[in-house]
Formats: structure tokens, sequence, C-alpha cells
């Protein structure tokens, strides 16, 4: 039996996957049309549709292996870097497809930023770690670099903690504060959207309130999607959520419908715990 | 017990002991082999006087140093022990050693107005001081006062020496080579069809400007000469024989048999710093081997400059941008079997390959003026750098290669997740913190490079390098000079040497030396890798 037939069995009255309805009235950040994935032989993500609200944090949640974080990966093709990964459809940013031939990577990941399940800062100091980006752009400027570092390090809720040893190796730090220098590092270049991999998975509950307590603020100004494997945490810093299960999107609402009304079976089984 | 013993697993950690032990015994026992030999060379020996009376009823004396007690092969007993005399004096001998028969020595004594003379020509003299002639009269009345005059005087001399060496090697080399560069410039024109009669005319007045330099320089070396060949001493060998010894001919003179402890250990630091920093005299085997040790280091920094971005360019293709396949895995089986080749091939490959190919491209494209003389179409430090960089290839690539498969994926996709480029991540990230895994490499072939020598014989090493490929000469480094080689130098002295007896120490201490410098070369680079590994310590989770 294939997932898809497994939840056509399973459904409640309303219909499964992606529902314009739910987003009507926001504006749209990134568009998914049709997108399948292939690792080799074997699909990985099946016809998937999805349209993310702008300045809103999008939660995707779903058990371990159900495609949450290769669909994440799409979003700035770093799928891209696995030799054997093949994507067919379309990912709109802002209206222009981000697979279509011809599109600078480099550029599309710029306004796309990424942060990873660890942190991962690269062994420099502090400044230089959320500098990278800007220098990439060839800004050497060191009073430009200052403000950006600055308004990055305050914008991930770190300046006040690091303000004093800026040039200290940024491998020295907390894990906590290491995830917030990688989420300034990302900010610092000022990308349109902000995909967090699971940022709190590696992290003590302190840092990890922290660090949901910055993409509350983060939110105003940048489009979240963010991937976790904690159903509390998704509840609490998103607005959307989308439920995947075996590569499939299986229901995408507004996160309190989806946490108390979810609309298929599937979904309400997995956030009261039976599986995953 | 036994099964328990086994069972264990205690046997593994003998053995592996074991084996360390042996390893270490082995290198400090080596070590300490060629330290002992080496370095006791330097020690004034004391002088002996043995009365010898010969199975024919003769006497005899013989004067000089005790380097060697041996029994014969198939001696019955002590009776046949003979000794090896170092007696020097070779204008009268005709060789600095002896062998005598114990049996035969009737009395041994060290007398303590024994001089020896260290001589730029014929060796060691042992002898007696008898007259000190300077200018023209004799000098000094009692044995002391003769013997203070000598040494003033030597003193003397050998500052007039050194005068004399900076003035040929640097002002006259200077002249010299721009004469010949004069003679190339000319060879060009005529070559160019250009050699019109202004040209020629400039070029002859440079070169009679420069013969006058030269003129001049001449004279006031002769007029040094002359200062230095001026006096002399009268001194009789053991045998009575009256030689004169003129001072331009000793380097020092020394009392063995009279220093103090103080002294001795004056005279060996003396004798260390002669060694490490002089050139060389008669045929290698005294003086210093300050141009070996020169030639080697610098081939070696020359080689790790060649080799280093080569073999981190192939790893980082090979790791990096080749797909991985069928290809890339012959590559990697014909690298692995690069290091494996006998290194005298590589030799003979830069011989053919690099000196009479490259080089002589290169001769025939830039230098077609000094033709039918070779530039940089004869084996040379250049090409000796070269060779022993294909050498060392191999290992730089494989230990790269380890490094930048050490560095974290994370890493690598936090740096294209910021909109870096593969080759902005590979120069920003990637490569600095892999540059320990490179020193790494770089160690390895250091290692292997400075202790190679059968290719050099092929591709740029001689017995004597007339000049250091660095001088003050435009462009100041000469890379298609020959040069010396410690490792060679090793070879030559000890066995193409006409005094093998006198060069044999001169072996170990030139060995000492060469691992020496392999040592401080190798911390160097190994300082450098752990502040680069403090600085790009990778992340650990």
């Amino acid at each position: 039996m294939t997932a898809e037939a497994q939840i056509g069995l399973e459904q409640n009255d309303k219909a499964g996957g992606f529902n314009p309805e739910v987003v009507a009235g926001e504006k749209i950040a990134l568009e998914v049309e049709n997108l399948n994935l292939f690792y080799g032989e074997k699909q990985a993500l099946h016809n998937i549709n999805l349209q993310i609200p702008d300045k809103k944090v999008t939660a995707f949640i779903g058990p371990s292996g159900c495609g949450k974080s290769t669909l994440l990966r799409c979003f700035n093709r770093m799928n891209d870097l696995v030799d054997i990964a093949r994507v067919e459809g379309a990912i709109r940013l802002n209206g222009s497809n981000m697979y279509a031939p011809g599109v600078n990577v480099a550029d599309l990941r710029r306004n796309v930023g990424m942060v990873f399940q660890k942190p991962n800062p690269f062994p420099k100091s502090i400044y230089e770690n959320v500098a990278y980006g800007l220098r990439l752009q060839g800004i050497n400027k060191r009073s430009l670099l200052d403000e950006v570092v600055e308004w990055a390090l305050k914008g991930a809720a770190l300046w006040d903690e690091v303000k004093d040893r800026l040039n200290d190796n940024a491998l020295g730090m907390s894990g906590g504060q290491q995830q917030r220098l990688v989420i300034a590092r990302a900010i610092a270049v000022q990308p349109e959207v902000l995909l967090l991999d699971e940022p709190a998975s590696a992290l003590d509950p302190i840092s990890t309130l922290k660090i949901e307590e910055l993409i509350h603020e983060l939110k105003n100004d940048y489009t979240i999607v963010i991937v976790t494997h904690n159903m509390q945490q998704a509840a609490r810093v998103s607005d959307y959520t989308a439920f995947m299960y075996m590569g499939d999107m299986v229901e995408f609402d507004k996160t309190d419908t989806i946490f108390t009304n979810p609309g298929q079976k599937k979904t309400e089984d997995y956030i009261t715990g039976r599986y995953g | 017990m036994r099964e328990k013993f086994f069972k264990s697993g205690e046997h593994w950690v003998w053995f592996n002991a074991g084996a360390i032990a042996i390893s270490l015994v082995m290198v400090v026992g080596l070590l300490a082999l060629i330290a002992v030999r080496g370095l006791g060379h330097f020690w004034p020996k004391e002088v002996h006087h043995y009365e010898l009376s010969l199975e024919n009823g003769e006497k005899a004396h013989v004067l000089g140093e005790l380097y060697e007690e041996q029994s014969p092969k198939g001696a019955q007993d002590d009776s046949e022990t003979q000794l090896l005399i170092k007696n020097g004096n070779r204008e009268v001998y005709g060789l600095d050693f002896t062998w005598i028969h114990k049996k035969h020595v009737t009395a041994e004594s060290f007398p303590s107005d024994v001089v020896v003379l260290e001589r730029r020509e014929w060796g060691n003299f042992y002898g007696d001081l008898q007259k000190v002639i300077i200018d023209g009269a004799e000098v000094g009345n009692d044995k002391e006062s003769r013997y203070a005059a000598m040494l003033a005087r030597i003193n003397e001399v050998n500052d007039v020496f050194e005068d004399i060496h900076d003035l040929e090697k640097s002002d006259i080399g200077s002249v010299n080579y721009r004469l010949e560069e004069l003679r190339l410039e000319r060879r060009r024109l005529e070559l160019d069809g250009k050699d019109t009669r202004e040209a020629l005319a400039e070029i002859a007045a440079q070169e009679q400007q420069l013969k006058n330099e030269f003129e001049d320089l001449q004279t006031k070396l002769n007029a040094l000469y002359a200062e230095a060949e001026k006096d002399s001493v009268v001194v009789k060998t053991i045998e009575g024989k009256e030689l004169t010894v003129n001072f331009a001919m000793i380097v020092r003179a020394f009392q063995p048999n009279k220093m103090t402890g103080l002294g001795k250990v004056g005279h060996y630091f003396e004798k260390v710093g002669e060694f490490v920093l002089e050139d060389p005299r008669e045929a290698n085997t005294e003086g210093g081997v300050f141009p070996a040790i020169f030639g080697t280091v610098m081939m070696v920094i020359l080689m790790s400059i060649i080799v280093t971005p080569f073999g981190v360019i192939a790893a980082v293709y090979l790791h990096e941008y080749s797909k991985q396949g069928f290809l890339t895995r012959v590559i990697r089986v014909a690298v692995n079997n690069l290091a494996g080749v006998p290194s005298i091939v590589y030799g003979v490959f830069g011989l053919g390959f690099f000196v009479y190919f490259l080089g002589g491209s290169i001769d025939d494209l830039f230098y077609p003026e000094a033709k039918p003389a070779p530039t940089f179409g004869t084996s040379g430090l250049i090409w000796a750098s070269i060779t022993l960089a294909l050498l060392t290839l191999p290992v730089v690539i494989v230990s790269t290669e380890e490094g930048l498969s050490r560095i974290p994926k994370s890493i690598r996709e936090g740096s294209l997740a910021l909109g870096a480029t593969k080759i902005e991540t590979l120069w920003r990230t990637v490569l600095p913190m892999s540059s320990p895994a490179m020193m790494t490499g770089l160690i390895l072939a250091i290692a292997r490079a400075a202790g190679e020598v059968a290719p050099l014989m092929l591709v740029g090493v001689v017995k004597l390098a007339p000049t250091l490929p660095v001088d003050g000469n435009a462009p100041f480094i000469h890379l298609e000079r020959k040069f010396m080689h410690l490792g060679f130098h090793i070879y030559d002295v000890g066995f193409q040497s006409p005094n093998v007896e006198a060069a044999r120490p001169l072996v170990y201490a030139t060995a000492f030396l060469l691992v020496l410098v392999i040592i401080l070369l190798n911390i160097a680079a190994i300082k450098i890798r752990n502040n680069l590994r403090e600085k790009y310590k990778s992340l650990e989770h």
C-alpha cells in the first residue's frame, strides 16, 4: 500500500495536502509547485504544493525521514550538493523559479539564509564569522562591517554577551551562543527568507528558549521556515504548520488549527503522540 | 596461568612495548654513535712521542696523535696490536697516517713543547718550533716568547687572509661577473644583428673601466698576499729535519700537551665554529662545510615552495572537483605508486627532462648568447629542487586530501548557505582549515627530501661549488648554479677522499650535522603546523 493510499483511507472530511484558502489574504514569499525529489531511484518528495506566507513563521513537522529537511533544503538548493539528487517542479521566490536554468545559486542562497541543526561557526573570530557573508560580497570597508556586525549580533540577541570579545575564536562560545552567532551570520547578509533546520535540537532548554524568542523577533523582518521535531516548539513559534509524512505534504494549516482541530487523521495521530 | 595471560591480551601489550623499545633504542643509538664519533673529532688530542726499536735493531721516533688501536685479523695475542698514528707532515712522510707495532714501542711520552700547526696545504705539522722570522729577523729568545710571537703573527696574517677572501669573493668576483655580463651582452648584440659600432664601443669602454678596476684590485690583492707571505717559521720534525713554513700557510697553531681543560674547550668550540661556518679546504677533508649546509637548507626550502602549491592543487582537484570514479581511482593509485619509485629514477628523469629538455629549451630561448656554454641547460639548484619536489609530491597530495576530507560537511554547507561559491568556500574556509594537514605533508616531504642524495648527484650537486647560490651580484639568487649538499658531502668525504683516515671522523660529524639540519627544519615546520592547528581547530561535536 502506498503512503498516499494509506492516507486516503484515513481521510476525514477535509481534503489532504495544500489548500490555498488557508493563506488567502497573505502575501506569498515562497511558492512550491508540483515538487518531486528523487535520490537516485528513490523518490523522497511526492508532488509537493505549498505556499509560504511572507513575514510569517512556517513550521514543518513530521516523523523522522518524512522529508521535511529535504524540502527545506530545496528552498536554497542545498540539495544540489548531493550528486544523486534530482528535482522536478518549481519553487518560486517572489515569483521567479529558483530551479529555472541560469539561476545564480550563490545569489539565491544569499537571499535565502539557512541555519543548521548543529551550530557550525567557522573557526574564525566572532567578528569574522558575522562579516563572512559581507566579505563574500566584496564589502571590506571596516566602518561598514563594524556597523553590520553590531546590527546583526543585536538582531540575534547576542551583542551584549560578546561585544567585548569580538576577536575571540567563535569556537570558544557555548552551543547556544554559537547557534545565535550562526543566525547573526545569516541575517547579516539580509536575506528575505530564513530557513531553520531544527535550530534548537542540539541545545539545552535555556538556549532553546532564547532561540524561540529570537524567532519571534525575527519574523517581523524575515519569512521564516523552521523544521522541528518538537511539536510544542512548532506550536509556540509558528503561525502556519505543515505536517509531512513519508514524502507527502499531508496537511497545511494555521498552527492553531493543526494543533486543535487537525483535518487529517494522520496529523491527529502524530500530534497526539500515537507515532513518530 | 599461561592461558590467562594470553586471554587477557597482555602479550600484545608486550609485543607493542617491545617494538617501540627497539625503535627507540635504534634511533637513540644511531644518534649517539654519530654524535660521539663526529663531535669527538674536534677535541684536541694529546700528541704522543713513541720511541721504537725496530726488528733490525734501528731506533725510530714517531710523533703524532693516537687514532686507533687495532689487532689485525687472525692475530694470536696482543703483541701483534698495531697503533694508527696521525703524524702529519705530509711533505716529509707522504702520508698523514702511519701504523706502528705496539711491540716495537720502547717508550712513550707527551713532550709539552710540541707544536701543532694547522696548515692550508700539506695537512697538520707536528714538531718543535725552532725560529720565528719576522721581517727577516729572528724574534724571541726563548720558547715561550717565540711561541707567543708566532701566535700573534698568525692572528695578523689571518686578518689579512680575511681581507684577501673578501676582496676575491666580493670585489673581484663582482668585477668578473660584470665582465662576463658584458661579454654576453656583446654576443647578444651580435646574434641580434644590433652590433653597431657605437654599441660595441660602449661595451668596450665599460669593459676597459672594469679591467682598470680589476687591475687596481689585483694590485691590492698582490700587496695583501705579499704581506701575508713575507714571514715564516722554522720548525723541526721529530727526526730533526728542519722545515720552513710560511705564515701564509698556517691557519692556527696550538700546543695540545700544554693545554688546560678550559683551553681545550675553547679550542673545541673554535673548531666546531670553523666546521659550521667556514669553507672546506684540502679536498673537503679540512675546514668547514658551510656551503653544504647552505645548499641543503636552500634546496629544501625551494623544494617546499615548489611542492606545496602543486600538491595542494592536485589534492583539491582530486578531492573537490573531479568526479569520483574509475579515473580518479587510477590517479590515486598512480600517485601512491610514485611514492614508491626509487629516487635515482627521479634523478634520471630530472636529468633527462628538466635539465636537458626544459633547461636546454630555456637556454635556446633566453640565453642564446651564452651558448655553447649552458646556463640552465646543466644541472643546478633549481633542477634539483624541482626533481625533489616531484619526488615528494605524493606525500603532500595524500596528506592534503586527508585533511580536506576531515573538514566537516557542516562547515562547507555553512559557507555555501551564505552565498559563497564553491571556490570561495574552498579559499576562505576549507583550505585554511586543512592547512595543518598540508603542513603535515610538507613535514614528511622535508624529511624525505633533505636526506635524499642519489638523485641530486645527477641534477645539481657538486663536490665543491666555487660560489654560493646567493651572492651580492644581481639578481642575487642564482638558481642555475650548482651547489653543495651535506648528504653528498658525506659520500664525497667518506668514499672519494684521498685521505680516508682523516676523513672518517668528518663523515660522522657531517652526518650528525645533516641530521641536525633535518631536525631543525622539521621542528620549524611542526611549530608552524601547531600554530595553524590551534588557529583552525576543527569542530568536535
